[in-house]
């Protein structure tokens, strides 16, 4: 999922006792499945936890441009080629909606932007793996779309409405990317040996880091107790990374490709896939700022905002000074 | 200096006669380059169709009150009226 | 050449144009000045392909070699590539890229409203679609020109900049040979030739709203729709955007 290890604000779940008048009035409207809309009261910690949840989302879309971005001058027809350029625009126009509904709570997209680009809010741990071969463009949409969709299907319910209809939107566009990264990596899959090397490598490198995206196990969090409770939390991290598992492994069989863990296998009593953990020192490295690609897609996103300032004042100041000549000729 | 281009909120008319419908926001530094960020933003250029666009600064919502007799969901529907923006029609019922 | 050669060389001139501005502009993706401008210059660079896909389509078609419009974007080299160097000098800065994509829109807005009237159905139907789509990239990059021609002293500065730098490659697109005329005498497409008064008065328009001042010269760099001479720039381009159909020939991607 593109928001991982949300610090929920606050101290956890309260009872109806503890709760002010206003907020169990709040709570109540969102136990009736109600959505809180920008103009609502809302406690203080829900707006905040929102804020760092909607702008990961909204950074990991942005962010999520690049591994794929890469690919696009290297795409080997005219067809695929336009089918990732869309694919990856749409990635820009997620990160559009969901800054827009972060706006409706009364934080800006430029000051968000600078928070990602100081590192003080962070995207999410995959984008900073590399795409090293043009199957890596399959992984991605089959994989790593395919892991977020999990997420973001339920999020279409999630309480606050700005953020519930952002995703309705996404999810839309979303079950595209999936399919056609499927589509590309069977083609890799199905083709020469050495495509089928090409499709068996991202695979290989893809697997553990999309399990990663779900998030450690939260199941006894209090935190995510207090995020469930106001609905912007719908399942847990390991009810999620399961679901994906499931779904994957059958895909994974089609295609002739073996899943990078040897102690995977169908559990009859659960009515599960058994599958080995990803290796969470690892992941507390990326989040950290040690994954392979850190340093470069921070700095990427850093030479586009700064490279681009003396755009967005630009036309700014062409907008004033119109509008400064409108108003001269009235 | 704070340099950030307003934001703006985007109603589009589809091509069948409907009224402008509220379909999200974007950020541009006046009106017309409002108007051209939505039809790449939000209709992908479709032709035929009409936007409206208004800085987000001059729409006067009303506030919604929380208290008391207003906060009864039977009753004032508060989740049929939302505030800000419309979901999509094609999406259905949520 | 032959009436079929002639015409194929003409197909290449207006589908390599397409592909190699496509791919420059696509080179932008998520690293454009904000996220509006980012989605737009996708929008274009699509738009841009899809006209590639037609043009390169029909030329294979004309060719009559069995060859796709992958064959023929992937698979020739440099010097069988027929756009005008303007598409294919590297992107600069934004500026320098709505720039050159502002003077191709110009002639290309001019050329397919032209082409509409073409004696050959299949170019005036690709005419007719293109047209639509580059109508708007023109208003776009002209109002984007404006913008930061007219926005603050560096914008200004920088576009003052981007044009001196691609006014050399502007005349390319106007010079007439023995294609242009045999297309021109046949009915297909115009002579470039008589394009020019049209695009002078549109550029010098919006340029001059854009206080911007064109350079006191009409030189002009030559070689790349005649394939005699591209810039060293394309075969580092060619590089990038053939390198897996020439590392793994024969594959289905």
């Amino acid at each position: 999922m593109y928001a991982q290890m949300i610090k929920t604000a606050g101290t956890g779940v309260k009872s109806r006792e503890e709760m002010t008048e206003q907020e169990r009035a709040f709570q109540d409207k969102i136990d009736a499945d109600i959505k809180i809309e920008p103009k609502d009261w809302m406690p203080d910690d829900y707006r905040a936890t929102l804020i760092r949840q909607i702008g990961q989302h909204a950074h990991s879309e942005i962010v999520g441009q690049l591994p794929e971005g890469n690919w696009i001058t290297r795409a080997p027809t005219l067809e695929r080629k336009a089918i990732l350029l869309a694919k990856v625009q749409d990635e820009a126009g997620h990160g559009l909606y969901l800054y827009c509904a972060a706006e409706t709570l009364g934080v800006s997209r430029d000051e968000l932007t600078e928070m990602l680009l100081d590192g003080r809010m962070k995207y999410s741990s995959i984008f900073n793996y590399p795409t090293l071969n043009w199957a890596d463009i399959g992984a991605v949409g089959w994989l790593v779309d395919g892991a977020a969709i999990m997420n973001q299907v339920p999020l279409q319910r999630t309480s606050y409405g700005p953020y519930s209809r952002a995703m309705i939107r996404i999810c839309k566009e979303e079950s595209f990317h999936q399919r056609q990264g499927y589509d590309a990596i069977r083609k890799m899959a199905e083709g020469t040996p050495e495509q089928r090397k090409m499709a068996q490598d991202a695979l290989n490198r893809f697997w553990y880091p999309s399990l990663m995206m779900f998030g450690p196990s939260d199941k006894d969090s209090v935190h995510s107790a207090q995020s469930m409770a106001w609905k912007i939390k719908i399942n847990t991290n390991d009810e999620l990374r399961q679901k994906f598992v499931d779904q994957t492994v059958p895909q994974a069989e089609y295609l002739g490709l073996t899943i990078p863990d040897p102690d995977l296998k169908w559990n009859e009593e659960r009515g599960h896939y058994d599958f080995t953990q990803p290796d969470w020192s690892e992941f507390f490295d990326v989040i950290k700022g040690n994954g392979p690609c850190n340093t470069d897609r921070l700095a990427a996103r850093n030479k586009a905002w700064d490279d681009g300032k003396w755009v967005r004042d630009g036309l700014l100041e062409h907008a004033r000074k119109k509008r400064a000549r409108k108003v001269a000729a009235e | 200096m704070k340099n950030e281009w307003p934001l703006w909120e985007i109603f589009i008319r589809g091509q069948h006669g409907m009224s402008h419908r509220h379909v999200g926001s974007l950020h541009a530094p006046d009106a017309e380059m409002a108007i051209k960020n939505a039809r790449d933003v939000y209709t992908r250029r479709n032709e035929g169709v009409s936007i409206w666009v208004v800085e987000a600064n001059n729409i006067t919502a009303s506030s919604p009150s929380d208290k008391g007799p207003l906060y009864e969901p039977s009753e004032s529907k508060v989740y049929r009226h939302p505030t800000f923006f419309d979901i999509p029609e094609e999406v259905g019922a949520m | 050449m032959t009436r079929d050669e002639t015409f194929l060389q003409f197909l290449l001139r207006m589908g390599d144009n397409t592909l190699i501005l496509g791919h420059r502009v696509s080179e932008w993706c998520g690293h454009a000045p904000v996220l509006e401008e980012d989605i737009a210059l996708a929008n274009t660079a699509l738009d841009l392909i899809g006209q590639t896909q037609m043009w390169l389509g029909l030329a294979g078609e004309v060719q009559g070699e069995g060859k796709s419009a992958d064959d023929l974007a992937f698979l020739r080299d440099a010097w069988d590539f027929r756009n005008v160097l303007l598409v294919e000098v590297p992107n600069g800065d934004f500026g320098r890229t709505l720039m050159r994509q502002f003077l191709f829109d110009a002639w290309h807005s001019i050329m397919l409203g032209r082409l509409l009237k073409s004696s050959d159905d299949r170019v005036a139907a690709i005419a007719e679609k293109a047209s639509k789509e580059v109508a708007y990239h023109l208003e776009r990059s002209s109002d984007t020109v404006v913008g930061l021609g007219d926005g603050t002293e560096e914008s200004h500065r920088r576009m003052q900049e981007a044009l001196d730098y691609l006014w050399p490659y502007v005349g390319e697109m106007f010079a007439s040979d023995e294609v242009d005329a045999e297309m021109a005498a046949a009915g297909v497409a115009p002579d470039p030739a008589s394009l020019r008064e049209e695009y002078d008065s549109l550029v010098q328009r919006v340029l001059t709203e854009a206080t911007l001042t064109i350079p006191d010269s009409r030189f002009a760099h030559k070689g790349g729709r005649d394939g005699r001479m591209h810039t060293e720039h394309l075969g580092h381009l060619l590089t990038q955007m053939q390198w897996l159909q020439r590392a793994y020939p024969g594959a289905t991607w």
